[in-house]
This record gives C-alpha cells, sequence and structure tokens, in this order.
C-alpha cells in the first residue's frame, strides 16, 4: 500500500463533520453497520465525535472558519499556529502563549490581547460556560451596543 | 490533530457485493480494512475521506472477485511534533501519567516532564505537583478522569506485524489503536500498543485544566 503521509491539515471541524454526515448516512443503511467488520468504524467513530462534541469545533460552520482565517491574516501566524487557535479557542495568555512560537518576541501584550478578543469574537464559545461569566461582562457589551 | 493521508490500495469485492454500487463496496472495505487501526509510521486511521481514483476491475483465474486499485484519502489521526492536546488522565503509575483521549488511549507523560517537582504518592497511587506559593506548599493532585493539557514531545511506532520464518516486509495494518476492549489477558506476554504518543506538561499552562482556569 502507497502512502504521501502528509497531504494536507485537517481542523477538528472538518473531520467532526464528515463523521457526522457519516453517522446520518448510516442511520439510513439499516443493519449493514452491525457485521463484525463494520464494528470497528463504529467504535471509533463512537469515540471521535464524544471527543470533538465537547471541543469549540461542534459549535464551528464553514463561515465560521472562513472568517476566522480572514481575520487572522494580519497576525502573520504560521499554519500550525491558526489550526491550533481555531481547534482550542484559547481564552487566557497563557494559552496563546502555548500555542504560538516564540510569542514573547512576536507579539506584544497588547496584541495578544488583541488576539484573544478576536479569538472570542470571530469562534462560538461554550454557551454554559459564558453564561457563568460575570455579570459585569455582559454590562460592557450592553454598553457598546449602539 | 488529524491530517489527511494519500493512499493507493487495491480491494477486492467478493461477487455477492457485485451488485452494489463500486464506490459503495469500496468504501465499505476500505473502512473494514483501515478504520481504528494503526498504520505504520502514519498514525491511527479514522475514516474514508474520500476516494480520488479508480482505475479499472480485474478478475484473475480462480478468484470471483473483482480486484480493483483505488487512489483514495484516509482521515488519520497523526498530532504533529509541540500540538497541544487535551485528554483525560486515565490512571497514574511509577512510569507516568496516561492519559487518554477516548478514541486513542496510547498517551504517557514521563514523570521528568511533569510540572516539577513533582511525587507519586504510593497509597493512593497518583502523582502530585508540589507546588510552592508564599504561603507554604499545595500538593496538587492528578486525579483520574480529570481533564488535561499537555504537548506533545514525541511519537513512537512499534511494528507489530507477525514476524514470520520469512519476516515479509509488508505494511499490514497493525492491531487496533484505541483499548476500550480488555487488553489481552493471562498471555503472559506484554504487548507494545503500535503508536503512543509522550507528552509534557513542564510549561505554563500545561497540566490539568482546572490549575489554570481562574
Amino acid at each position: 500500500m502507497e502512502k504521501n503521509a502528509n497531504a494536507a491539515m485537517l481542523s477538528n471541524y472538518e473531520v467532526f463533520k464528515l463523521l457526522t454526515d457519516l453517522k446520518e448516512q448510516r442511520k439510513d443503511s439499516g443493519k449493514n453497520k452491525h457485521s463484525a467488520g463494520q464494528q470497528n468504524l463504529n467504535t471509533i467513530m463512537y469515540e471521535t465525535l464524544k471527543y470533538l462534541s465537547k471541543m469549540p469545533c461542534s459549535r464551528q460552520s464553514p463561515d465560521i472558519v472562513k472568517d476566522f482565517l480572514t481575520t487572522m491574516m494580519p497576525h502573520k501566524l504560521t499554519k500550525a499556529e491558526k489550526l491550533q487557535l481555531l481547534n482550542h479557542r484559547p481564552q487566557t495568555a497563557v494559552e496563546i502563549q502555548l500555542m504560538v512560537e516564540e510569542s514573547e518576541e512576536r507579539l506584544s501584550e497588547e496584541q495578544i490581547e488583541e488576539l484573544i478578543q478576536t479569538v472570542a469574537d470571530a469562534l462560538p464559545g461554550d454557551p454554559e460556560q459564558e453564561n457563568a461569566a460575570p455579570a459585569d461582562a455582559e454590562m460592557e457589551e450592553a454598553n457598546e451596543q449602539p | 490533530m488529524f491530517v489527511l493521508v494519500e493512499m493507493v490500495d487495491t480491494v477486492r469485492i467478493p461477487p455477492w457485493n457485485f451488485q452494489r454500487q463500486l464506490n459503495d463496496a469500496i468504501a465499505e472495505e476500505l473502512n473494514k480494512k483501515l478504520a481504528n487501526k494503526v498504520v505504520y509510521n502514519v498514525g491511527l486511521c479514522i475514516c474514508l475521506y474520500d476516494i480520488t481514483k479508480l482505475d479499472d476491475s480485474y478478475i484473475f483465474p480462480g478468484d470471483g472477485a473483482s480486484h480493483t486499485k483505488v487512489h483514495f484519502r484516509y482521515v488519520v489521526f497523526h498530532p504533529f511534533l509541540d500540538e497541544i492536546l487535551v485528554g483525560k488522565i486515565k490512571y497514574c503509575s511509577q512510569e507516568g501519567v496516561h492519559v487518554t483521549m477516548g478514541f486513542f488511549d496510547d498517551i504517557l507523560i514521563p514523570p521528568e516532564s511533569l510540572q516539577q517537582p513533582a511525587k507519586f504518592d504510593e497509597a493512593e497511587q497518583v502523582w502530585l505537583w508540589e507546588y510552592e506559593t508564599d504561603e507554604g506548599a499545595h500538593d496538587l493532585y492528578m486525579d483520574q478522569g480529570e481533564e488535561i493539557r499537555f504537548r506533545v514531545t514525541d511519537e513512537v511506532f512499534v511494528d507489530t506485524s507477525p514476524t514470520g520464518p520469512a519476516a515479509a516486509a509488508t505494511d499490514t495494518p497493525a492491531q487496533p489503536g484505541q483499548s476500550t476492549a480488555p487488553p489481552a489477558e493471562g498471555s503472559g506476554e506484554k504487548k507494545e500498543p503500535p503508536y503512543t504518543l509522550i507528552g509534557t506538561i513542564c510549561e505554563p499552562g500545561l497540566g490539568l485544566l482546572s490549575w489554570w482556569n481562574n
């Protein structure tokens, strides 16, 4: 079996979408999926979907990903860095420093704050987590609305 | 975390599946062969992404099935070096902290890569971080089931193909990559996982999520 081991990197969202669509398709196929040969596929699909549904990718869409990448262009990050930001949706400076190499040299503190804000705006967050956020954060947003 | 791998392989369709659409029959065979299996030096295969090219199908003498050379792309779990991942602690042992991601289990964080100073509590079989502040030392326990953020520092592929007398050099897929099924009991031999990730949490921001969330 020949292979080209690194044709492309996939974001968590793309894999999540692929597996969700595959699951829909297989629901209609009926008894086929319970045969011994299909068990491996069922197991890996179930576990991977379980993992991905708890990550930010479950709340993303192709437009969100496209807009996110466009907004990220001026920051001059590598592909791997943008991918990690997209997959993890970091909310603190410490997380950004983990994902962006040599962030102390490439980004000032303001730029890091800006990056956190862009990520929070471009990518939808966990609704449960956001409801627990302090009331003054919501008040700030209300003040900004025209 | 996931990559697309382009592969070429010959797929055998038995005659009783001839009534199905060729693409569907081939997709099913490929998933049967590769899903949830580790391919040596490639990673843990998840599922088929698409079929890019189908060559002509041939029937060989003595075998009623059709053989088709297929060019396809497969979704593979293969984190790159230094990637940040989030998993759950499976258990702790002298070898370090074992982390699982549900679909992939063989992740180890060795003792030297834990937040220092670290100590192993024999009684509870758990690693802990002796965190010093001005107020004194806090012992932060790394309990089972806790979510943990780590960085990938190394990967180890082991070729688990059976070694026959004429050790053939074919890349057959190895055993299933994740072990939710009970491990081989009582066989006495230690089975090496075909694909292991080594991680580190020795950096600010890494370790249990609860340590860094305000």
